[in-house]
Parts: C-alpha cells; sequence; structure tokens
C-alpha cells in the first residue's frame, strides 16, 4: 500500500531547501531569490512546504490558493522552470539532493512574490466569446440534444481551469503579450467544436488576426504545463485547420 | 485585442480613503449561487458581484458527482418521489415546503444549465444522461433510481464555468479579490436595516462601501472549522460569520455533513457517484459492510449513515491498513473504461495523491468534513429571516451559506448543486422585484469604520500567539470532539478549548504589516470567523441531546421527535467577546415545515 496512506512520524520528515523569488511591492525595487529550509514529508505538495514557511517561518510570503487538489486553478507557478500548479507536485516527484526554484508564473505583471496580475490572462479569455451562442431556440422546457460523438469532439476542451499555466508557459506569449496565448484559445476550441454553438465563424474570424493563432510556434510547452492533461496543442491545431477549412 | 465584457467599473466617490459604490442589487461570492444569482439578475437591474476569489476558483467547482432532477431521461422518475427522498434524507428536519419547491425547480434549473451551454453527458438518444446517488429512489425508497445529471465526475467544475462564461456574455461587473468583512446596518424608524458591505480589496488594502438595495449573501460554506475536510483553505464561513455578528441567528449549525469517500489522512473528495456507478466499500477482510447497515439500497445509502458505519467498522476493528484505521473504495470491478470516462478527475486524485490506482486495487478512504447543512436562516424567497419568521427587507442568502431548509439534518449527494441553481435563481429573482420599488437605505457616519478599525487593531497587534497555531489547534480539536460521533463529554472539551483559542486569538500578531495583498492580514480576520462558527456548532450540538441525520450523539443514540423534531435558532446576545458561550449564546427552537410526510423511522 502506498506510503500516503501510512502514518508518518516525525522520524519520516525531512528538510528540504526551497529557493523562493520574492517582491514585497510595499519594501523591494526589485525581485530576488530567498531561501528557506523546511521539513516535509515525501507526499507534501509544494503548496505544503509553501504554507509552512508562510504560517512558521516568514508571514509576508505571498501566494494564492484554495481548493488544493488541482481544480480551483489558484496556484499555478513556476517549479524548477516548469509551470505546476504547486497543489498537485508532490514532493517526492522532485529531486530534492537540489535545492526547489520556485517563482511566480511568466508573462503576466508581477505584484508580490508568486501573485501576477490575472486581468490580461481574462481579457484575452473574454476576447474570443467564450459562451454559447445559439441561434436557435429549445423546445421550453427541454435540452438541446447531442449525440455521444458530439459531445466528445470538444470533452477535453472542458476540463480547463483558467490557472494560466499554458499561456504562461508559451515563448510566444512572453515575448508579444498580445498574443491571445494557449488558453483563450483552447476555450475558443471548446465553443467552436460544440454542435450546439453557431457562432464559430465570429471566434474564427477574431482567431485568424495576427495576434491569433499564427502566432503559435507548436512549442507544445503548453500541452505539457497543463494540470488537467489537455491536448492544448492539439486544440489549437484544430482550430488552425478550421480556420483555414471551415469547422467540419 | 478588443474586449467585449471588460470588467471595468464605474467610476466610483472616494472619500477619506474609501471608495463608494452604488448598485440595485450587490451579491456576495462569485461561486455557484452567487453568479446564478447574477444571471437572473443582471438584465433587470445594476449587479455588482464581491468575491474574495476569481469566480472560477470557487468552490462549486470542486464538486464532482452530479446535480439531481427527475428529468426521468432514462428511467421512471417523478418529482414528488425526488421531494420524499430529500425529506427523509434530511431525517425529517426539513422544511417540506422548501424540498418541494427544490425538486419542481430542478427540472427547469438543469435545462436552464443546458440551454446556457453545459456539456452533460448524454445518453445515446442524446438527451442528458442520468446516473444513480445515495439516497436517491424510485416510489419511496423501493430501488436506486438514476436521477443525477451529470458531467463526468466534474459537474461543479462546469456548472461554474457555464455561469461564469454567461456572466461574461451578460457583462456582469465583478470585484475580484475583494473580501467582504462587514454589512452595515442602518436605524430607520427605530429598525436596523441593511444599505451596504463593506469590502477590503485584496490588491490595494483600501476599503470599498457598496451601498445597495438589495443584499445577496452566496459566500459557501466553512468547512475549516475542521482538519480533515474537503472543503478549500478559503472556505472560512466569513459571510455567516458577518451576519452572525450583526445578531441576525444561524439556525441548525449542528448539522455538518461527513462525506464517506474522502482520500484517507487527506479528505481529498472522491465523488458518491463512484458508487453511483456501482463502487463498493469494503472493510478490512473485505466485506461489503453496507449490506449489514442498509440491506435495500446498501452503498447507495445517504452519507449520514454510510459515515457512521465506516467509523464503527473501524471503531470495532475491521479497518484496513497498518493502524486499520480507514476502508476501502473498491472500484476494480468497474473497469479502466468507466473509470477514465465517467470518473476521471477522482481516478486521477487517487493516482496523484496516494499513488494508488483504482483501475487495479482498492482506494483508502474515510469521512471528510464537507458540508454546512445549517447556515443563515432564509424563506423559500431567499429572505434572510430575523427570527422564525421576520423578514429582512432587502436581504438575502442562497446556497451552502444558507439554510431554508431544504437538507434538513443530511444532505442528499447532488442536492447541493441543485440548491445553488434553484435558491440562487431565486434570489436573483426576488432581490430585483425587490430592489425595483425600495429606496437606498442611508449610510450613517463613516460606514467602514467597523472594518478599519478591526483592520488596524489585527495589522498593529503585538501579542505572542501565532494565527496558523490557533488555527490548527482549533481544527485538530472539531476533529477530535465534533465529528461524526459526539457526546456531551467531547464537546465540552472542544467548547473549552475553543474558549481557550478565543482568549488566545486576543493576543495575536502578524508578520505582514503591508497594504499590498496581505493574505497574513487576511488569515488572521478568517481565524475569527472560524472560531466564532466553530463555537456556534458545537454549542448547538451540545444542546441537541439525540442523534438525528448529521448530528450522530454516542449518548443519545437515538432519534427523539416528541422533543426534537424541530430547527435550532441561535442567537448572538450580550457581550459577544465574553468568555463563556453560555454567555452570549441563546438558543431557541423553529417549528418544522411539513406538509405531505410525517417523520418515519428511517430504513433503507
Amino acid at each position: 500500500m502506498a506510503a500516503a496512506t501510512q502514518t508518518l512520524t516525525a522520524a519520516d520528515a525531512f528538510t528540504i531547501t526551497l529557493i523562493i523569488r520574492r517582491f514585497l511591492p510595499d519594501v523591494d525595487d526589485e525581485a530576488r531569490w530567498e531561501s528557506f529550509d523546511v521539513s516535509v514529508y515525501s507526499t507534501d505538495r509544494i503548496l505544503d512546504a509553501l504554507h509552512k514557511i508562510k504560517w512558521e517561518q516568514d508571514g509576508t510570503l505571498s501566494f494564492r490558493r484554495s481548493c488544493a487538489h488541482g481544480i480551483c486553478g489558484s496556484d499555478a507557478m513556476r517549479i524548477n522552470g516548469r509551470n505546476r500548479l504547486a497543489c498537485k507536485t508532490l514532493i517526492k516527484d522532485l529531486d530534492i539532493t537540489q535545492p526547489i526554484y520556485v517563482e511566480a508564473i511568466k508573462g503576466l505583471p508581477l505584484e508580490k512574490d508568486l501573485i501576477v496580475d490575472m486581468e490580461p490572462f481574462f481579457e484575452a479569455f473574454r476576447a474570443v466569446k467564450p459562451f454559447l451562442i445559439a441561434n436557435s431556440t429549445p423546445e421550453a422546457g427541454k435540452e438541446r440534444t447531442q449525440s455521444v460523438a458530439q459531445r466528445a469532439i470538444f470533452d477535453d476542451t472542458t476540463k480547463c481551469i483558467l490557472c494560466a499555466a499554458c499561456t504562461t508557459s508559451c515563448p510566444v506569449f512572453w515575448t508579444d503579450g498580445q498574443y491571445f496565448g494557449p488558453a483563450a484559445i483552447v476555450n475558443a476550441h471548446r465553443f467552436i467544436f460544440d454542435s450546439r454553438d453557431d457562432a464559430a465563424d465570429v471566434r474564427l474570424d477574431i482567431l485568424n488576426d495576427k495576434e491569433g493563432v499564427w502566432r503559435c510556434r507548436t512549442t507544445f510547452n503548453c500541452t505539457e504545463a497543463c494540470p488537467r492533461g489537455i491536448e492544448v496543442t492539439k486544440a489549437i491545431a484544430e482550430v488552425k485547420q478550421a480556420v483555414l477549412r471551415g469547422k467540419r | 485585442m478588443t474586449s467585449p465584457s471588460s470588467s471595468a467599473h464605474e467610476e466610483t466617490k472616494v472619500i477619506d480613503g474609501v471608495h463608494y459604490h452604488q448598485y440595485d442589487v450587490v451579491i456576495v461570492g462569485a461561486g455557484g449561487a452567487g453568479m446564478r444569482a447574477a444571471i437572473e439578475a443582471g438584465p433587470h437591474a445594476r449587479v455588482g458581484v464581491i468575491s474574495k476569489l476569481y469566480p472560477t476558483r470557487s468552490h462549486t467547482g470542486a464538486a464532482q458527482g452530479g446535480m439531481a432532477a427527475a428529468l426521468a431521461n432514462v428511467e421512471e422518475d417523478s418529482w414528488e418521489w425526488h421531494t420524499f427522498d430529500t425529506v427523509k434524507g434530511g431525517d425529517y428536519l426539513v422544511d417540506q415546503d422548501a424540498a418541494e419547491i427544490l425538486a419542481k425547480e430542478a427540472i427547469d434549473a438543469v435545462i436552464d444549465l443546458e440551454n446556457m451551454g453545459l456539456p452533460f453527458n448524454r445518453t445515446p438518444e442524446g438527451k442528458i444522461d442520468q446516473r444513480r446517488f445515495g439516497g436517491h429512489t424510485r416510489d419511496h425508497g423501493k430501488a436506486p433510481v438514476r436521477r443525477s445529471c451529470y458531467a463526468a465526475d466534474r459537474t461543479g467544475h462546469m456548472i461554474l464555468q457555464t455561469l461564469f462564461q454567461n456572466c461574461v456574455k451578460l457583462g456582469i461587473e465583478f470585484y475580484n479579490e475583494y473580501y467582504v468583512l462587514d454589512l452595515v446596518m442602518t436605524e430607520v424608524d427605530g429598525v436596523k436595516r441593511p444599505s451596504a458591505v463593506v469590502a477590503y480589496e485584496l490588491a490595494t488594502g483600501d476599503l470599498h462601501v457598496f451601498q445597495a438595495k438589495s443584499i445577496i449573501f452566496a459566500t459557501g460554506g466553512f468547512g475549516k472549522i475542521y482538519k480533515t475536510t474537503s472543503n478549500a483553505h478559503t472556505l472560512t464561513g466569513d459571510g455567516v460569520g458577518i451576519l452572525w455578528r450583526k445578531g441576525i441567528p444561524l439556525e441548525d449549525m449542528e448539522f455538518f455533513q461527513f462525506h464517506p469517500t474522502g482520500l484517507a489522512g487527506l479528505g481529498i473528495l472522491l465523488t458518491e457517484g463512484a458508487r453511483g456507478e456501482g463502487a463498493i466499500l469494503r472493510n478490512a477482510s473485505g466485506e461489503r459492510f453496507m449490506e449489514r447497515y442498509a440491506p435495500t439500497i446498501k452503498d447507495l445509502a445517504p452519507r449520514d449513515i454510510v459515515a457512521r458505519c465506516m467509523v464503527q467498522e473501524v471503531q470495532e476493528g475491521r479497518g484496513a491498513g497498518p493502524n486499520k484505521d480507514y476502508v476501502y473504495l473498491d472500484c476494480t470491478h468497474l473497469g479502466a473504461e468507466v473509470l477514465e470516462t465517467k470518473l476521471p478527475d477522482i481516478t486521477e486524485f487517487a493516482r496523484t495523491y496516494l499513488g494508488v490506482d483504482p483501475v487495479v486495487e482498492p482506494v483508502p478512504v474515510m469521512p471528510t468534513a464537507h458540508y454546512a447543512m445549517g447556515g443563515i436562516p432564509t424563506n423559500i424567497k431567499a429572505e434572510v429571516l430575523s427570527n422564525n419568521d421576520t423578514v429582512i427587507p432587502g436581504l438575502y442568502a442562497a446556497g451552502e451559506c444558507a439554510c431554508v431548509s431544504v437538507h434538513g439534518s443530511n444532505r442528499l449527494g447532488t442536492n447541493s448543486l441543485l440548491d445553488i441553481n434553484v435558491f440562487g435563481k431565486r434570489a436573483g429573482r426576488y432581490s430585483v422585484e425587490y430592489a425595483k420599488t425600495a429606496e437606498f437605505v442611508p449610510l450613517p457616519q463613516d460606514p467602514a469604520g467597523p472594518v478599519r478599525d478591526m483592520i488596524e487593531s489585527i495589522r498593529n497587534a503585538g501579542g505572542t500567539e501565532r494565527v496558523s497555531a490557533l488555527r490548527k489547534e482549533l481544527q485538530e480539536e472539531m476533529d477530535r470532539g465534533a465529528q461524526v460521533f459526539r457526546t456531551d463529554e467531547s464537546l465540552g472539551q472542544v467548547t473549552d478549548t475553543i474558549t481557550k483559542l478565543r482568549e488566545g486569538y486576543k493576543n495575536i500578531s502578524i508578520h505582514d504589516k503591508g497594504k499590498r495583498f496581505n493574505t497574513d492580514l487576511l488569515e488572521a480576520v478568517e481565524l475569527g470567523f472560524l472560531l466564532d462558527l466553530a463555537e456556534v456548532v458545537v454549542y448547538s450540538a451540545r444542546n441537541r441531546k439525540e442523534s438525528r441525520g448529521g448530528h450522530m450523539r454516542d449518548d443519545y443514540p437515538l432519534r427523539n421527535d416528541e422533543d426534537y423534531m424541530v430547527h435550532t435558532m441561535a442567537y448572538l446576545t450580550g457581550d459577544a467577546s465574553s468568555e463563556h458561550a453560555g454567555d452570549h449564546i441563546k438558543l431557541d427552537w423553529k417549528p418544522v415545515v411539513i406538509t405531505n410526510y410525517q417523520p418515519m423511522e428511517r430504513k433503507y
């Protein structure tokens, strides 16, 4: 049986080093790296280690978190150079012989420590009309029908939790703040390929913009970064195809 | 890049550093209930939604298994059967008029969501698919029925996303990461009336006063009074605590639901939908123990019963693992395809957090604090009550923070996603109706004063107690003495601990003295609410000397309808900071609304 279900005792704890990129806007002129030693168990998450630092060593350490099990999308951050959710990254899956580097996601304005301004990210999301636009009116009190196969086409992109791990892993997004970014395209995909929706053309037009899908260089960073396992690059490719050849 | 519905807000007045806003309707909380209310109210009034989180971070998104509605898409069903199940599931402490509304309006609530775009799983005919869930039966308990409408095991996620998408479509104004910390009451003609809420802006530390004709609280639960919980870190009961401090009573606070299948040791939720799809609970010897306790519907008995049976198995030495302290959820016979397509998230949770693959081995589980049945008393129009039946004009509550009461002493699975949609919509509708004819209640002098004082006193506190240590002790003590089984003795010990912690709370200090994104400060504020609410939970629990639904008293193991077939109403009286709970909490009763179903023995 797995280690997590055995009772862990103090003897099972060990010390790791986290090197965190700090920025306290009331104090710091620019970001700086700060090292913390913290006692953890192998089954702890990086979020647990951050909480231990905040609660036992330095209350000024600031980060977002809520559900702590990978569904709310609050705690995307760069952990050893890769975008991950802190609550889904277990200590045992990292090389603890080396310090673990933790910093805010890149490409969005840094606010404080691991917190960035999410507004540009949500602005890109809103810009792709991320809601069902249907011309038909369903029969009163009835659902629109949709076959199992029709629903399967966009199932993957409905998993998105808007954590921004994909968008802020994209080198194009880092250098061009105007690019819609993978997450917005994923959310456009979710509606473009929904059989109940009638506004695919409108969204495809928006994404045919010079800051749209054509900026994607297929580096697959986004797919690797997605904590929900969404095949982001594939979704972007499907949107590119749809721009060229139409939805079906 | 253009933005069709920016979140830009109108210019506001700033007086003495405090920002002033005016809306017809202000909604506090942007989870399922808050956003459903916003969608209903938005087209008819100026609506502002204030949320301590970005809306998509709300804990509605963590709900997994489904939303009940008697659509009868896959087998015969009726809203009347759903009403009965809800009443019986709540161990008859449900207000039956409200349960009837819940079950009747469920059908439109699901259709509304589908029409808004929610990608429900489908039947081969293309209709919304439905599956089994605990306590939902055909024909008054004869057999399980397929009533839960679902989207894989991320139904809550899809509801939250769909509601947020439709708020974007409607251009709803959001104030994200604004913590509402006070409800402003103004005395008019000798009566205190709600005039505004005061919020603390996380990014800047600025205070904002939101004056509104109607105010809806949709702030969710407070599971963080416990250590082992499925609840998010942010579920600290701020909204419920604010109204409590304003003298508004809290109803049925002793009834807290422990979801049977939390990942052992962690509390992360594994949906009841797993058992709906056929998963089985087994003890150490592999026995399907629920057959002994609930011979008709077995593993699909309601949560209070299953959670108790699990704890009993462990207490009687039949638990699994090195310490015999958990049982197994066995999904192995479901097959990889069902797990990957209908239960993908929980399959991943077990793999990620326990290193257990549900496809090939059973998953260690134990009950986890999940849902508050009690909360802010409301009527069927989502209006908040100041006693058993007096409406506070202009004040509404919906969702987990409210107590209508459709869940009685134990909520059925899938009825909370339903509750937020049905009563969120009602809150939206009735709040607009009221705002159309009402005038703004004038603001008192310096409405933000009390919040400013609280914030500054915490920021400048020079005590010796650490917030995280007090919180940890509270949570561990609540797990120890106020969990699935309680006794007068265990609750008495928790009471003493809370009294001590409340004293300790007066002597805290925090590290972060800054203005911007000061989460250190807000954790201290949140702890204050947790302590207040835990005290009410325990005080109410000690007073109910019977066992009913989610409240199991080892020293009073039977239900006692003669004395306790009534809701608990707790009131804050006198000096809130007095040492002993009995000096500032007064308990009263409120009759249960019974229409069609007389209390019966609860067998499954």
